[in-house]
């Protein structure tokens, strides 16, 4: 009964019910789709997006999964993910390096046939593609790092000493021979996992890593004192006193051999 | 009602017309599907790379795009911008369905459609249960609720679990275990709700139905007065509603099918054996309301 004593009609009570209901299943399949949405944002780590892919969450708003970038990708490397076989969200394209890498074109087709900007049209030069970082994840297995000369990484790298290079340094277990440490620079890295295909293991000791799981991150209020002050030219810290170097008996003095013990940094205002 | 009533569907239209005559839009139909079908499988299974892509985006001839506009209107709502290519291919199909009717292409392009039609004929053979049958507005609810979900999750969420183009992108680049989505359609379809699927969740045919609200293309029940109130349309049109207003509406009213619910499919042309219903436009209000059955006759009503 309603206030003013009349029955609710039934045509109302319906109409009541009926949207209840709606908005309840409404409410109810759009909670499921969006719980289901949110698992599929796990992006397994040995699947690799296309060149200029957008971050993983922007790219799966923006990616309609047609497969045109798969298509036009000339070596093959793209796959479309298939439900219940592959990690990535369905139907949206990816790579597995040790499978197939990125092969780098130059006019980077996939970019050029994605029609909604999933894959970012402001990559025009691949060596700015960044589709994962290597890392040189088993220095224990790693050849180079045993003693060999294997370098298949580093050799077969598109950017080779600037994205990979070989540290040269001691062998300490022979005693006489050098180790070169084959050592990725992240910044330089491309991502595009020819390296970790090439590697001659049974399993790759380097291997290409999402950015999020390969790369720490400075904090922010870090300064490095050798940058800074390279930029001002000067010591950060004004009037530090120059005290007079001590030497042990039997040495020169610092005055009567000027430059022997000289500091690193000019004071300012002591010219010479 | 006549006698023909107590004859199975469509068996006196065959009787009177022909089998080929008395098919030809189901025929038709189904070339269309296996036609719209085979131009993304002339790339991967012949080499010929005429259309490239998925329903979800797709280019022909190099130069064509095509999007799925509520595909993209997902992307759009889950926060991105789309690329002039996107938006252009989605245009173009917006401006062709709300032309030739939304969901027409329910009925002559999407690859499910043969499914829920297995479904429903295997349906009908079994003489199952109608089932639940929840409301025809259902599925403009959960439109919503995929808009919603869109929004809250930032993803194209419908293309989580859509089987329509899970089912096209299973055919052209790779099933996975996309073909349990289109299982599930079919047993919700055969077991749980006739017809149900297509005719009251599918949000894709809700919105297509949306697009094609003012289409041109349009059946009309011209020839109304002919019926023999045989109820074969009825029993073969799988948004039935729509023939009423058309077919018993009031002397003078249009004989035009106009809900946006109806998919063009022609099969109530088909199955009549009067020849009642027949394609046309939506500003041809011709129809027989006072002329014998058989005549020509003046068209105007008095009102």
């Amino acid at each position: 009964m309603s206030a003013t004593g009349k029955p609710i009609s039934p045509e109302r009570r319906r109409f009541l019910t009926d949207t209840a209901r709606a908005a309840g299943g409404c409410l109810l399949a759009g909670s499921a789709l969006a719980y289901l949405a949110s698992d599929a944002k796990a992006l397994p780590a040995e699947a690799l997006r296309p060149p200029g892919a957008l971050a993983e969450e922007a790219f799966l708003s923006a990616c309609v999964r047609c497969g045109l970038c798969v298509r036009d990708c000339p070596y093959d490397t793209l796959k479309l993910a298939e439900l219940g076989e592959d990690g990535p969200a369905t139907g949206s394209p990816f790579f597995t390096a040790r499978d197939v890498p990125c092969e780098m074109c130059d006019d980077i087709p996939c970019v050029a046939a994605c029609p909604t900007g999933a894959l970012d049209p402001d990559l025009t030069r691949i060596d700015e593609a960044r589709m994962g970082t290597a890392v040189l994840v088993d220095q224990e297995n790693c050849l180079n790092f045993l003693g060999l000369r294997c370098d298949v990484c580093y050799r077969v790298c598109p950017v080779i000493d600037e994205a990979i290079t070989l540290e040269l340094s001691h062998n300490n277990r022979s005693g006489k021979h050098a180790i070169f440490a084959p050592t990725v620079y992240a910044d330089k890295c491309t991502g595009c996992g020819k390296c970790e295909k090439s590697c001659v293991l049974p399993e790759a000791a380097i291997k290409v890593l999402p950015i999020r799981l390969a790369r720490g991150s400075s904090a922010e209020h870090y300064l490095k004192g050798w940058e800074e002050k390279e930029r001002k030219g000067a010591p950060l810290v004004d009037g530090i006193i120059d005290l007079p170097d001590r030497m042990p008996d039997g040495l020169p003095s610092v005055s009567s051999d000027p430059g022997a013990f000289e500091p690193a940094f000019k004071l300012p205002g002591s010219s010479q | 009602m006549s006698a023909s009533s107590s004859l199975p569907v469509g068996a006196e239209a065959i009787q009177v017309k022909g089998w080929l005559k008395a098919n030809r839009f189901l025929i038709l139909r189904r070339l269309s599907q296996a036609f719209f079908l085979g131009l993304f499988l002339l790339g991967p299974w012949f080499g010929i790379w005429w259309v490239e892509g998925t329903l979800a985006s797709s280019r022909t001839f190099d130069v064509l795009p095509l999007t799925d506009p509520l595909v993209l209107i997902q992307s759009i709502i889950a926060g991105h911008l789309p690329e002039l290519t996107a938006v252009t291919g989605a245009i173009i199909v917006v401006t062709v369905y709300a032309l030739v009717g939304g969901r027409t292409y329910c009925s002559w392009v999407c690859p499910i459609n043969p499914v829920t039609d297995a479904a429903h004929w295997l349906h009908v053979r079994l003489g199952l249960p109608k089932g639940w049958q929840p409301k025809k507005s259902t599925r403009l609810w959960l439109l919503v609720g995929v808009l919603g979900a869109s929004a809250l999750s930032g993803t194209i969420a419908w293309e989580l679990v859509n089987p329509i183009t899970a089912l096209h992108r299973g055919l052209v680049f790779g099933m996975g275990f996309a073909w349990m989505l289109v299982l599930c359609v079919l047993l919700f379809d055969l077991l749980v709700s006739r017809r149900g699927w297509c005719g009251r969740l599918c949000p894709v045919g809700a919105f297509y139905g949306l697009v094609g609200t003012a289409s041109v293309l349009r059946v009309t029940a011209a020839k109304r007065s002919a019926c023999d109130d045989c109820m074969d349309c009825y029993a073969v049109c799988p948004e039935n509603h729509v023939i009423s207003p058309a077919l018993k509406g009031a002397k003078g009213s249009t004989p035009l099918i106009l809900s946006s619910d109806c998919t063009n499919c022609g099969r109530c042309i088909d199955v009549c054996a009067v020849d009642v219903f027949a394609f046309t436009h939506r500003f041809d209000n011709a129809h027989n309301d006072i002329a014998a059955p058989s005549g020509a006759a003046p068209t105007k009503q008095a009102v």
